[in-house]
């Protein structure tokens, strides 16, 4: 009898293992699903269910965009501060311009006042758009300092982007301003890569789901 | 031809439309308070309002210009009564007062955004104005007691 009590254990034994792991197989893929899904809505919340998305080829996107974002014809009109930054080596603007509460100077130091409709002719003259500015005061839109995943997330919560959508961040790749860049003037150096290459990242970080690199 | 007001008077310039607004105040019009100082918009000396801001005439392209009202030193006012002109005057401000035509309409853009600033708006404000003689003092002076003049009226 207890040989065979004994037969009758063995054979239960494998069928609680089977059970206990099957349980614990499914919590795991449970918490999983659920971590996955906040990562995926994280960053886009309106975003259209995306069979498309790739977090590997969008942070791999990203990293070129972060180059350009940081060199310093997109830096220096995204200081930390309230002063612009100048230059290839990104020192503060001669002259201490202030912000001001909409992004385009104060009282008789207005960026316009200076910076022309275009460029003026001559190395390191002020260069020019019509519409030159900082980001406001109410949302800085810092790039100078950001990491890489602190600067994609920023880019991408519509309360720090200037309440951008992702169609409207894909938009802004074609801002004049952002243009500017790849125009800067005589004696600036331009960003890192083309336009065209910097679009082809930012629309590729965009649409494989915006992931964020993990530092 | 490239049609102008200047001081609330019409002018028709027969001038290349990039040329530097400066060169038409000075040498066409013969408005000759405003300064030359650096010619690539660093010191201020050559400030004049373009409807009312305080633009750098030494890189500003006459065809910006056309059809706004452009507004240089000898408009600042009638009879030279404006409260940062009687400042300016009653404390004595400039020294070789080069610079200082371009200090005075910076200051008016200050005023008229500000009535009344603090050292550091003033500093915000001026900061573009260079004067190689140092006057800094005396012209922070001269605005808060300009501001002050405007304010009694």
């Amino acid at each position: 009898m207890k040989q065979h009590s004994q037969n009758n254990t063995k054979k239960i034994l494998p069928l609680k293992s089977i059970a206990i792991m099957l349980v614990m197989l499914f919590t795991v893929a449970a918490v999983t699903l659920a971590f996955k899904e906040k990562n995926d809505v994280a960053l886009y919340n309106h975003a259209p269910a995306n069979i498309n998305k790739d977090s590997i080829e969008s942070v791999k996107a990203f990293m070129q965009v972060y180059k350009v974002l940081m060199s310093p014809r997109c830096m220096n009109c995204h200081p930390s501060g309230d002063v612009p930054l100048q230059g290839d080596d990104s020192h503060l603007h001669t002259m201490l311009p202030k912000r001001g509460k909409e992004g385009k100077g104060v009282y008789a130091m207005k960026c316009t006042n200076c910076h022309q409709p275009e460029n003026t002719a001559g190395v390191h003259m002020p260069p020019g758009d019509p519409n030159w500015h900082l980001p406001p005061a109410d949302m800085k839109m810092v790039f100078q300092g950001r990491k890489p995943h602190q600067l994609a997330k920023q880019l991408i919560d519509p309360k720090q982007n200037g309440n951008k959508n992702k169609q409207q961040l894909i938009a802004h790749a074609d801002d004049v301003l952002v243009l500017a860049a790849w125009n800067p003037g005589e004696g600036r150096t331009l960003p890192p890569m083309s336009h065209a290459g910097f679009k082809k990242a930012w629309i590729t970080w965009l649409e494989k789901g915006a992931y964020a690199p993990k530092k | 031809m490239i049609s102008l007001n200047v001081n609330q008077k019409n002018y028709q310039v027969d001038v290349s439309p990039d040329m530097p607004l400066l060169w038409v105040i000075r040498d066409t019009l013969g408005l000759t308070g405003t300064k030359y100082g650096c010619g690539v918009a660093q010191c201020g000396a050559c400030v004049v309002h373009l409807n009312g801001e305080a633009v750098r005439s030494c890189i500003t392209k006459v065809s910006r210009a056309e059809g706004k009202k452009i507004l240089t030193i000898e408009g600042l006012s009638e009879n030279n009564n404006h409260p940062l002109q009687k400042a300016w005057q009653e404390i004595d401000v400039p020294q070789c007062g080069y610079c200082h035509s371009g200090q005075l309409m910076s200051a008016a853009v200050l005023l008229r955004e500000n009535p009344n600033p603090t050292d550091q708006d003033i500093d915000d404000a001026m900061a573009g104005n260079i004067c190689r003689c140092g006057t800094y003092l005396r012209i922070r002076k001269a605005i808060h007691l300009a501001a002050e003049m405007q304010q009694k009226g």
